[in-house]
């Protein structure tokens, strides 16, 4: 039998290890649609325990919204990898001569295009429903495409961690939040600053080089942890 | 040219408990190697150190004498593996799950013969006429033969599989029995923990953990 | 180079050379601690505005000073760890976590002690006291993570990848706090950022903070040794260290 040169074509499993993921989650639908209804639901909530009152919440709303989304977002983290775990086909994307890195990094842009780019995407309703500043909504919908992404990244790094324990859902916003606080600083400051008339590109600016770091150290860190989860 | 994984004084340590010491290990071409010992010997574990899935471990492997951390993507692209988990999507055809394979391993599914050869691959496990049914609503014995259709469908010398047999019938343990013996004749290679009575094939060797 | 560092690695030998470096460290911590609180509680002169409430710094700033860097210095550990197979630093990154957790603690609470006396209320959103609370949250996540693994050795890996992940952001977390901070309070009145402080003010204080590191030292090398026993009871040389030491109490 002869021996194979490895190939190459990194590029190749990283797109179909992006479709297969999105095919998945696709056919799923409820599992996509599920962190928006509960974006939804969660905002819904605050008006009715705080105050219905438009001044009163035009003034939390930023940060409403960007809390709201952030556990929205962090809900649907702990599923990211545990199918993957649970069938095996975690092993062999480890297994695969690819970096694992790169087909990390894959499954984490699904998990931002299906959870974070639609929270981002809804959050201008949420935000008339909040009596959020007119002026507002662009940088509202930006800050959190901009911000969700640093956070798919950061608590991947979290759920590959998690994914081999039996109970690792609670574990992993107890890991995860913390490391989320400069984004939602940065994300809920751009909105601020949008309503007060202030130049929100400097908190952009932030939240993008945020971004950059997280894309540049966090496939590292999940290659890792997810090599040592698969050790049980 | 031939393959050849050796390991040199292999140990690995479990919280506080030697699994297996001082091990040392050739496998070569044309060879069925069978890993046996009682449950909780470290089976799994030998095959996962030795299909370069855990780095927690003592010794050195070699890969065709060298270096296995040197020559990882090459060992990997000729390895395949299979685990206790089959690794197949039940959300995916068995089409689509084969396809995600070939696409790993940095093949194009559009490339030329990969449709067929997945169609073959499929044909070969008898799953021929299953090929779009979502491959949950199959059996637990089919899964598994999703699984074991990437025995065929890309080229990879090296088979280290555990648990091969595990919910197979009696026809498909023949079949994938005599297999795993074409395999090792045509110059591949075979590591493999089951607790199915393989034939006597002269090809056969045992390695014992106590 | 890699002699010494394996070398190092050997918990026998980490046990037998920290046997001789513990006591050094436990005299000066004991040294240091009793200079600097007398020095610093008896006979610092009062604060001209805050009067005798700001000797609390003499324990809120050596603590949060101990927090923040047993945090790196467990990271670094995990590294250590990571990367040369190393278990001694592990086991140190181990007992480090706990110890650190308590400081961020001590860091907090005498912070919020400190809060009563100088803006009427026990808590306030400093940025300081902010990235503390936030620090602690790390540290229980690092605990948390290690205590969640049935496997020693994932745990080990585990913590030390958060315990890494954590120090990058650790900077991140601190800047973005201090831009928040600005952002909504414009910079009134801090707990420790004074203009100038006298010889006699920081002197002692720079004493206390050298003792609590000396105290921190001593205190991870007698329970990276207990870590050790734990760990090796299995080994050879422990049974001979405690057959040894019964037979010298006959």
């Amino acid at each position: 039998m002869p021996m194979i040169e490895h190939q190459g074509g990194m590029m190749i499993a990283v797109k179909a290890t992006l479709m297969r993921d999105l095919t998945l989650l696709l056919r799923h639908r409820g599992e996509v649609l599920n962190p928006l209804v509960f974006f939804a639901l969660v905002i819904t909530l605050f008006p009715i325990a705080i105050s219905p009152d438009p001044q009163l919440l035009a003034i939390i709303a930023p940060g409403l919204l960007w809390v709201a989304a952030l556990l929205a977002a962090l809900l649907s983290l702990d599923s990211l990898f545990r199918s993957d775990y649970d069938d095996g086909s975690l092993e062999q994307l480890l297994l695969a001569p690819q970096p694992l890195a790169a087909l990390g990094l894959a499954k984490v842009a699904v998990h931002w295009l299906l959870t974070g780019l639609p929270l981002a995407l809804m959050a201008p309703l949420l935000g008339i429903m909040l009596a959020l500043p007119a002026g507002s909504y662009a940088v509202l919908a930006l800050s959190l495409a901009l911000g969700t992404a640093s956070l798919s990244l950061i608590g991947a790094i979290g759920a590959a961690l998690t994914v081999g324990l039996a109970r690792g859902g609670v574990l992993l916003s107890l890991l995860v939040l913390p490391l989320y606080i400069p984004v939602l600083i940065f994300g809920a400051g751009a909105v601020q600053a949008a309503i007060l008339g202030d130049g929100v590109s400097a908190h952009l600016a932030i939240l993008g080089a945020l971004l950059a770091i997280a894309l540049v150290l966090a496939p590292w860190a999940i290659a890792a942890s997810l090599r040592i989860s698969i050790n049980g | 040219m031939s393959l050849c994984l050796e390991a040199r004084q292999l140990a690995c340590e479990r919280d506080d408990r030697w699994l297996f010491q001082g091990l040392d290990l050739d496998i070569r071409s044309g060879e069925i190697v069978r890993i046996e010992g009682p449950n909780g010997s470290g089976k799994t574990t030998l095959l996962k150190i030795l299909s370069g899935q855990l780095s927690d471990y003592q010794g050195e492997l070699f890969w065709n004498g060298v270096a296995m951390r040197e020559v990882r993507e090459h060992f990997l692209a000729n390895l395949l593996y299979l685990g206790h988990a089959p690794g197949i999507k039940a959300g995916l055809s068995p089409l689509e799950n084969l396809s995600w394979y070939q696409a790993l391993s940095g093949e194009k599914s559009s490339q030329e013969g990969s449709e067929e050869r997945r169609l073959i691959a499929l044909e070969n496990v008898g799953l021929a006429g299953f090929e779009d049914v979502p491959t949950g609503q199959l059996s637990a014995g089919q899964q598994r033969r999703v699984a074991l259709a990437r025995l065929t469908l890309t080229q990879r010398a090296l088979w280290v599989l555990d648990e091969p047999f595990t919910a197979i019938d009696r026809e498909g343990v023949a079949a994938l029995e005599n297999q795993l013996i074409a395999h090792a004749q045509g110059g591949g290679c075979v590591l493999v923990t089951t607790h199915h009575e393989l034939t006597a094939s002269p090809l056969l060797r045992r390695i014992v953990l106590a | 180079m890699w002699a010494f560092i394996h070398k190092l690695g050997s918990p026998k030998w980490f046990y037998g050379i920290s046997a001789k470096l513990q006591p050094w460290f436990w005299a000066a911590a004991a040294l240091l601690l009793v200079t600097g609180s007398l020095w610093g509680l008896a006979f610092a002169p009062a604060d001209y505005q805050q009067g005798n409430s700001f000797r609390i710094i003499y324990v809120h700033v050596p603590a949060a000073f101990l927090a923040q860097s047993i945090f790196i210095s467990m990271a670094v550990s995990g590294l250590v760890f990571m990367v040369w197979k190393i278990k001694v630093a592990d086991m140190a990154a181990a007992v480090m976590a706990p110890l650190g957790a308590a400081m961020t603690f001590v860091a907090l609470f005498s912070g919020a002690v400190w809060g009563v006396p100088t803006w009427g209320t026990w808590w306030m959103w400093d940025a300081r006291l902010t990235s503390m609370l936030i620090l602690l949250f790390l540290y229980l996540g690092v605990i948390a993570l290690r205590g969640a693994f049935t496997s020693r050795d994932s745990a080990s890996r585990a913590a030390s990848v958060l315990a890494m992940v954590g120090v990058i952001n650790i900077p991140i977390i601190k800047y973005s706090v201090d831009w928040w901070y600005t952002l909504h309070q414009p910079a009134t009145f801090t707990l420790t950022s004074r203009p100038t402080m006298p010889i006699e003010m920081w002197l002692p204080l720079a004493i206390m903070v050298l003792g609590f590191y000396s105290f921190f030292i001593a205190l991870t090398l007698m329970r990276t040794r207990s870590e050790i026993l734990r760990r090796e009871a299995n080994k050879r040389w422990v049974h001979d260290l405690v057959k040894g030491r019964v037979e010298e109490t006959r």
